[in-house]
């Protein structure tokens, strides 16, 4: 088995299930959505998977093995995170930020070797910020940032990327241009995601969770159907199966059946 | 424009070096480098058959300039050290050495031992305030696990112990001790380098050497705290584990250093912020700069604060204040520039 691999995990709380027994098998090379709405669980899985958080029952296996017998450091030369929003106080250039990536593949004293700048100028060249690299991180703007962040991800080279709602303080080309560059990564992606049509557009395939459960899984065309929409987010939309991949329309309140808008 | 590290390296210790030096020649008697030169070189074999320097003059370097000199060469690095360290690891830029209540715990303890006599006579000054630091430590570590051990939780139990220790200090000074007694320990409080000897020293440069080693040693790993807990965690970091670590370093220095000079306030806070615009935040440069800084910092200060008010002295903790709050204030209007 390689890969990364959740296999029936649970977190709770106190009395709260914030996952409830969630199996997601990853495929290499493919992107997989999270969707489901605020509180379903999508972050709380995805830091499982990375092994920042333990599992309450369950286990997260990477190629087999459970991720505390692989232990901190080698999970996070294989499997890296980018965080929905970075934030620090601490004054660095966009290439020290870069090469945080390196800090798992680099022993306590060693200086840092001709890969471990190779892999930080590849990076950045990936995302596109070479040409900032000695510029102050606080300077950049909210894509910029999150650009610096994935390719601070791509130096710690994964496999395994994942991803909590990366666009969320974007614009909609910021959106669309960091999708992009994620779904011509070369590694296996998982990205917890609000836009529905972002997902359809950008994801092999998706796994819809409500209320710490997975509700269903599939391809975007299978999964995006008004009835799912209806059920795990609440509200009404019209799906048309466009070339390529599924677009969403959502209807007003008003429009369902009549009712009145915030009932429901 | 960032200096090349070996460069920055050899400067700040032919610096260090200097100061040290050029110190020690202050003061009410009148000593000249060569004085100085002659008696260090007799006291460490190095020739010179100590005939070129009085007995007396010999016994005003050696045995009392030279040693409170290094030792505040010592402590400027300590502290430094251990602010910047607090700093990065708390993610507090307010943080400093005394931010986990060790300098309170320090002076309940020396106060205890001096009013109240606790100890009796077997424990000194110095050993009653390592163990007090030592505790209100513990206290605050303890606090801040049982209540969930996130960075602000132990910022805040540190807040709580340093205003319970400081309550139950004023409260023994104020039930127990005569004016006095009460005007000796305000002066250890404030900070002092007047009782330094070798011991003191080679305790303190002692604790230094290995704390400064652990710190060095987490260097990378301090480096990945700067985006979080979290994000650190993401890097490999085992977070709680590396947290213990280096606040237990680092409390453990601060209580050495305090329970010899007391607590000399503001190195620690505003070192680290002043060496990081010179080398970056990254702490395998910032570590060593600012242990240098720190040191030279201190001798100087400790060097105006028993030649300016000759014969009195001055606390070196209130001059540090006095010089660190201008300074301070530059940096913060430097880094507003920057961003």
């Amino acid at each position: 088995m390689t890969g990364l691999r959740a296999d029936r995990v649970v977190r709770r709380a106190g009395d709260k299930v914030l996952v409830d027994g969630v199996t997601l098998t990853l495929r290499p090379g493919e992107t997989v959505g999270l969707l489901g709405p605020n509180g379903s669980g999508k972050s709380t899985l995805l830091r499982m998977l990375a092994g920042v958080l333990a599992p309450t029952s369950g286990v997260v296996t990477l190629d087999g093995r459970p991720l505390t017998a692989v232990g901190r450091r080698v999970t996070a030369r294989r499997v890296a995170t980018v965080e929905q929003h970075a934030h620090t106080q601490t004054e660095l250039t966009v290439r020290e930020v870069v090469a945080l990536g390196r800090v798992p593949h680099r022993g306590a004293w060693t200086p840092a070797t001709a890969a471990d700048a190779h892999a930080v100028a590849r990076a950045l060249e990936r995302v596109g910020l070479t040409g900032r690299a000695g510029q102050s991180w606080h300077t950049l703007s909210g894509g910029e940032r999150q650009r610096a962040q994935i390719a601070r991800a791509l130096a710690q080279e994964p496999r395994e990327l994942l991803l909590d709602e990366p666009t969320n303080h974007l614009d909609i080309q910021h959106q669309l241009d960091l999708l992009d560059l994620v779904a011509s990564l070369p590694v296996t992606t998982v990205i917890a995601l609000h836009d529905l049509n972002l997902a359809a557009m950008y994801c092999d395939r998706l796994l819809v969770l409500c209320e710490g459960r997975a509700v269903t899984e599939g391809t975007p065309a299978e999964v995006l159907t008004p009835a799912l929409i209806e059920r795990v987010h609440g509200v009404r939309a019209e799906v048309t199966h466009g070339p390529g991949h599924p677009v969403i329309r959502f209807l007003r309140p008003a429009d369902r059946d009549g009712r009145p808008a915030g009932e429901g | 424009m960032r200096l090349r590290a070996p460069l920055s390296a050899g400067a700040g210790l032919a610096a260090l070096l200097a100061s040290v030096a050029v110190a020690v020649t202050f003061g009410p008697a009148d000593i000249s480098t060569g004085d100085v030169w002659g008696s260090v070189a007799a006291h460490l074999g190095l020739g010179g058959d100590g005939a070129t320097v009085t007995p007396l003059r010999d016994g005003i370097v050696w045995n009392l300039r030279m040693p409170r000199t290094l030792l505040a060469a010592v402590c400027g690095a300590g502290l430094a050290v251990c602010g910047t360290v607090m700093q990065s690891l708390l993610r507090n830029p307010l943080a400093d050495p005394f931010v986990l209540g060790v300098s309170s715990g320090a002076s309940t303890g020396a106060v205890a031992v001096v009013v109240l006599g606790a100890g009796g006579g077997v424990v000194s000054l110095s050993a009653g305030a390592f163990l007090g630091a030592l505790l209100s430590f513990a206290l605050v570590l303890l606090i801040g696990h049982t209540s969930g051990g996130g960075t602000d939780r132990v910022v805040l139990s540190g807040v709580a112990a340093m205003q319970l220790f400081s309550a139950l200090t004023s409260f023994i000074v104020m039930t127990s001790a005569d004016a006095e007694t009460t005007r000796g320990v305000l002066f250890w409080l404030l900070g002092s380098l007047t009782g330094a000897d070798w011991g003191q020293l080679l305790f303190c440069a002692a604790v230094l050497a290995v704390v400064l080693a652990v710190c060095l040693g987490h260097a990378r790993t301090l480096d990945a705290f700067a985006f979080g807990d979290e994000a650190a965690a993401g890097l490999g970091i085992r977070v709680a584990r590396t947290r213990l670590i280096l606040l237990s370093a680092t409390a453990l220095l601060t209580a050495a250093l305090v329970s010899c000079v007391g607590a000399i306030g503001f190195v620690g806070l505003v070192l680290p912020h002043a060496t990081r615009l010179l080398t970056g935040s990254g702490h395998a440069r910032l570590l060593p700069a600012v242990a240098l800084t720190g040191a030279v910092f201190l001798v100087w200060v400790d060097t105006a604060a028993r030649t300016l008010l000759d014969p009195r002295e001055v606390p070196v903790g209130v001059v540090t204040s006095l010089i660190g709050v201008p300074a301070f204030v530059a940096v913060l209007h430097r880094g507003r520039r920057r961003t």
